[in-house]
């Protein structure tokens, strides 16, 4: 069965792009086949981090408005097996999105793929609305940061109300909390909310935490899914979100600092 | 107890020492107020929409789209309204 996943978060830049990429790449990894869809439409950034902004011809929009067929549009990764990218316009506004367009392409999707990852625009309006409207899962991106917090709580109601299966009382869209950017040493020294807190007050189920990471921008310069890259401490946080997701239990890590002892400082050195 | 300790029960708490738990205590208490206004209608109403117009369907014929299900808000208190429009000759073959 196929589940359609929208990665959302009311705020920007906490690192929805990253996310659906890493993720989508990672359930690919996994032996899945898997379509990860940019819904920002006018400042589309999926096909840069996928490494992919060379190949673009057609796009969503195209597919919704123009007539061009869906197999025209994708973009098939040379790097993993199985993973497909539909990226966006940049040049039209996001009412190119069409409720009834936007529903065709997405359920043609679900025929051919076992997950379809919607990367959200910020914000609450029509592209976050869209992104999540068809959506079975939700990954609530949220950073250990007020304003990220509260903003993901709005998030949160509006899936729990505005949604397709709100509507249509169906059985509620399953949620969850990906933290995202945690600085280790700031949460120790208590100048950053902890996950427990976090936990508290959204009361979702955590998908992942994910440390902060200088190689998230290191991959993101090379247009490289964070997970493709085994020495970031980011992708494999990411890899066992995607195990998590896929339904495996795996113990979160990477949620308390590394101790710092000489030998340690030794091994980062020479690895 | 040890100097040092009846030192720090003195001093004000660094801004960074306890600026997570702050801001803990900060969202819990905007969110409170918030939580009702943007959670706007609680998530069972449909459901629970369907399930009265199911009940009434067994005894009177209607139309599913004369029920109407509201939440209002207020300071204090919150009701909760179901209207109903019956045909005229459902109701007097009824009772
Ligand atoms: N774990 C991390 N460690 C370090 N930097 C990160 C991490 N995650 C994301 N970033 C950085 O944060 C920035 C924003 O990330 P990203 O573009 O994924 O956010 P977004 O939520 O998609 O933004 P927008 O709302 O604009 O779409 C980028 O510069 C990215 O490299
Ligand atoms: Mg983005």
């Amino acid at each position: 069965m196929s589940q359609v996943i929208v990665v959302t978060s009311g705020k920007g830049g906490v690192g929805k792009t990253t996310s659906a990429a890493a993720i989508a790449a990672g359930l690919a990894m996994k032996g899945k086949k898997v379509c990860v869809i940019d819904f920002d439409v006018g400042l589309r950034n999926l096909d840069l981090i996928m490494g992919v902004e060379r190949r673009v011809v057609f796009d969503f929009i195209n597919v919704i408005n123009d007539g061009i067929r869906l197999n025209q549009a994708l973009i098939k990764d040379k790097r993993v097996e199985g993973l497909y990218i539909l990226p966006t316009s940049q040049t039209r506004d996001k009412d190119a999105l069409s409720r009834e367009g936007v529903e065709k392409v997405i359920e043609e999707l679900r025929q051919d793929f076992d997950y379809v990852i919607c990367d959200s625009p910020a914000g609450i309006e029509k592209g976050a609305y869209m992104a999540l409207y068809f959506a079975d899962e939700a990954i609530v991106v949220t950073n250990p940061e007020v304003s990220s917090v509260r903003d993901s709580d709005r998030i949160l109601g509006i899936l729990n109300s505005k949604s397709r299966r709100a509507e249509k009382g169906e059985s509620p869209m399953k949620q969850h909390l990906l933290l995202t950017r945690y600085d280790l040493d700031r949460v120790a020294r208590g100048e950053m909310l902890k996950l427990e807190d976090v936990v508290e007050i959204l009361s979702i189920p955590v998908l992942g935490v994910i440390p902060q990471d200088d190689m998230v921008l290191q991959c993101s310069n090379l247009g490289l899914p964070v997970v493709l890259e085994p020495k970031s401490i980011a992708g494999q946080a990411y890899m066992d979100a995607v195990r998590r997701l896929m339904g495996e239990t795996v113990e979160l890590r990477f949620t308390t600092p590394p101790k710092k002892s000489f030998v340690n400082w030794l091994l980062r050195r020479t690895a | 107890m040890r100097l040092k300790d009846l030192f720090a029960l003195f001093r004000a708490p660094s801004r960074s020492e306890g600026s997570a738990s702050a801001a803990k205590q900060r969202l819990q208490v905007i969110l409170a107020v918030e939580r009702p206004l943007t959670r706007g209608q609680p998530d069972f109403l449909p459901l629970m929409q369907r399930e009265i117009l199911e009940v009434i369907r067994k005894y009177v014929p209607i139309d599913e789209r004369k029920i109407k299900v509201e939440v209002e808000r207020e300071a204090d208190m919150s009701l909760l309204a179901v209207s109903i429009e019956l045909p005229n000759a459902a109701l007097s073959r009824a009772i």
